[in-house]
């Protein structure tokens, strides 16, 4: 066991990729002798070459779209999108063609390409560097989603994304980058659509992805000294998605909230409640809550911004009224 | 289905004088191709134009369904293109694309099949008239995104590069796809990292109803190629042999390592935009009519009619009329698509 940080984790991935595979290269901007814009891709141009580490120019759907077109033709392209609100400008490429090569050519065709991005609040990087949007891609079939926690996750999701026969989203939360974790040497690879559960508990569960784990364990410490048990569940991957364990975790704890980052209004949380609430309503003594952002953009000044997005104090207080409700229903 | 010989006179425009156009090759070198890759050119194109009628029939009959957009007078391009390719080489299309997964070699019974959504079809049914795709003839796909081929065959190309292959793609583009952004994106990277890819712009005139001089000042779509720092062609869509000798320039200087080039073929648009398109909305039948004078199979003939024996083309014709109602017989009579597959090959 070691400990590194997330970085490293991200760094040590993509290089145990492309030393796996020679099928493997990444694309990205500033991702060269620049070595990435969070060091993601550090050293990598002397170790692999600029042919298969290669610099892109400020183009996302060139960027995207040639990883779909190099991806059909047996490549495994990684395709980094340094920050995760420009995914909005290759948007094409994911949706209308990374996503639908395989089905619409009747399998004759894959794009099995990874596209890393990151995300998130509290670097105050303001309205256009800063969202969460993992939720639109849970709505385009064809992709997988994934949002990994800890450094150990970092690793064994991308070694099952860079060898998946579909495109992956893999979404890594910037905030959580210096955070530190133990890894196994080597990391076994993570089945996409297995969460896990992080902390025990009796009376609320919470499931999360990504910072909003971190926040949710920190919010079931709070509640522990208030005398609530909280069991927090990563679920680690949006599509697939593990709503069994999310399930399981209702029969004893009855009461569910799902905590994430994203805009609350039409975020992946709702898809969760719903398929919840169809297949384990019995299970239920609350109304299934969500904690999310508010729907505003993300604003610059630290004020501003604390007063919308979702943290732990919101988290804290959804298992709250959790109980509440419970409680009033009872 | 319409019996074969009803359709010949519509497959071609009525001979021609040559003040009418003729043929700029009349007497010329024809491209350089021997008489074999002559009549292959011809089969080609005159397989397009026969596809395009028999399915246009077809649609209009009520046995196919879904948008149809035809590449009726632009034959010349796909012919010309992939006479200059290998077949390891690649081709990425657009809506109007039936011909250039002809040219690059897809079966007919299959293509068919997938126009009518049937199990035997290349996608199964799950593509359809704008999602052709059969990898086995490198044929890559089509995208009815507009400038979504550059996409496919740039990183084709890229994916060429990074293995070392001598192979090359080409992205077929209509003249819409210059309004899009991507078009300069794939355009440029395909230029710095100076990959074997070929930009052939079908200039047909037309993006639906908006004609090409009401969506950019300048004319020549081939000019663009200068701020990119690759050759740009301009190259009359009508004349295969013009058609083949820029592709076969630019497939060279891609395979040797030089990088891409941009090819326009200034061509029109016989059809609409699609089968039932408001035509009369944007342009007069006179302006149609005039344009079909330069049928490119008519310019075909006559640029050959020193050169080959009169009978090959004929027995060329019988021979692709035969094989299309073939498929189209095909088609009709396969299995519809399994709802079942309906739901296999997504994530």
């Amino acid at each position: 066991m070691r400990e590194i940080t997330f970085i490293e984790a991200v760094r040590e991935a993509q290089a145990e990729a492309l030393i796996a595979d020679d099928r493997v290269f990444i694309m990205g901007q500033e991702i060269g002798s620049y070595g990435g814009v969070f060091r993601a891709t550090q050293d990598f141009v002397r170790r692999f070459g600029e042919h298969r580490v290669r610099d892109m120019p400020i183009a996302e759907q060139s960027m995207l779209g040639a990883g779909v077109g190099a991806a059909v033709m047996g490549m495994r392209p990684i395709v980094e999108v340094m920050f995760m609100d420009f995914v909005a400008c290759g948007m094409d490429a994911i949706v209308n063609h990374a996503a639908k090569m395989r089905y619409m050519s009747g399998d004759q065709l894959r794009a099995p390409m990874v596209i890393r991005t990151q995300g998130g609040s509290g670097t105050h990087h303001g309205s256009q560097h800063s969202q969460t949007l993992e939720s639109w891609f849970l709505h385009v079939p064809g992709l997988a989603v994934v949002v990994p926690s800890v450094p150990q996750d970092v690793k064994g999701l991308f070694k099952t994304s860079v060898e998946l026969e579909h495109p992956v989203l893999f979404v890594e939360h910037r905030a959580l980058y210096r955070t530190t974790g133990t890894v196994t040497d080597p990391v076994a690879p993570i089945p996409l659509g297995q969460g896990v559960v992080r902390r025990r508990g009796d009376d609320v569960t919470v499931a999360a992805v990504g910072k909003s784990v971190h926040q949710a364990l920190a919010a079931a410490l709070e509640m522990e000294e208030e005398g609530v048990s909280v069991e927090v569940i990563d679920l680690r991957t949006l599509v697939p998605m593990d709503v069994e364990l999310v399930l399981e975790s209702l029969s004893h704890t009855h009461r569910l909230v799902v905590a994430h980052e994203a805009v609350e209004r039409g975020g992946w949380a709702g898809e969760l409640v719903a398929r919840v609430v169809a297949e384990g309503f019995d299970e239920l003594d609350a109304p299934p809550l969500r904690a999310g952002s508010k729907a505003t953009p993300i604003p610059f000044a630290r004020e501003l911004e604390a007063a919308m997005i979702s943290d732990e104090r919101l988290i804290a207080r959804r298992i709250r009224e959790s109980l509440d409700l419970a409680e009033y229903s009872a | 289905m319409t019996e074969g010989a009803g359709l010949i006179s519509s497959v071609t425009s009525p001979p021609l004088g040559d003040q009418d156009g003729g043929s700029p090759e009349r007497g010329g070198d024809l491209g350089g191709l021997s008489d074999a890759q002559l009549l292959d050119v011809f089969r080609t194109m005159y397989t397009i134009r026969r596809f395009e009628v028999t399915m246009e029939r077809a649609h209009l009959a009520g046995d196919l369904y879904g948008p149809f957009h035809s590449s009726m007078g632009q034959e010349a391009i796909p012919a010309g293109v992939c006479a200059a390719l290998r077949a390891d080489d690649v081709v990425a299309s657009t809506h109007r694309g039936h011909g250039h997964a002809i040219a690059k070699g897809a079966e007919l019974g299959p293509v068919c099949a997938e126009l009518w959504g049937r199990a035997t079809g290349y996608c199964g049914g799950k593509g359809g008239s704008m999602h052709i795709v059969s990898t086995r003839h490198g044929f890559i796909g089509q995208s009815p995104i507009i400038g979504g081929s550059g996409l496919l065959a740039t990183g084709a190309a890229l994916s060429f590069d990074l293995k070392g292959d001598s192979r090359v793609a080409v992205a077929f583009l209509g003249d819409g796809a210059v309004g899009q952004g991507v078009f300069h994106e794939t355009l440029n990277l395909a230029a710095i990292w100076r990959l074997p890819a070929v930009f052939v712009v079908e200039n047909n005139g037309y993006a639906h109803s908006f004609r090409a001089d009401q969506m950019q000042l300048n004319p020549d779509i081939a000019s663009r190629a200068e701020g990119y720092g690759m050759p740009g062609v301009v190259v009359d869509g009508t004349d295969v042999f013009s058609v083949y000798g820029a592709a076969e320039a630019a497939v060279e200087r891609a395979r040797a390592g030089d990088g891409p080039t941009l090819i326009e073929a200034k061509c029109y648009r016989w059809r609409g935009h699609n089968l039932g398109d408001a035509e009369h909305l944007y342009r007069e039948r006179q302006e149609v009519e005039e344009a079909r004078r330069n049928d490119p199979l008519h310019r075909f003939r006559q640029a050959v009619s020193g050169r080959l024996e009169p009978g090959a083309l004929a027995g060329i014709e019988a021979a692709v009329d035969e094989e299309i109602d073939d498929a189209a017989r095909f088609a009709a009579e396969s299995p519809f698509a399994d709802p079942q597959t309906a739901l296999e090959g997504s994530y």
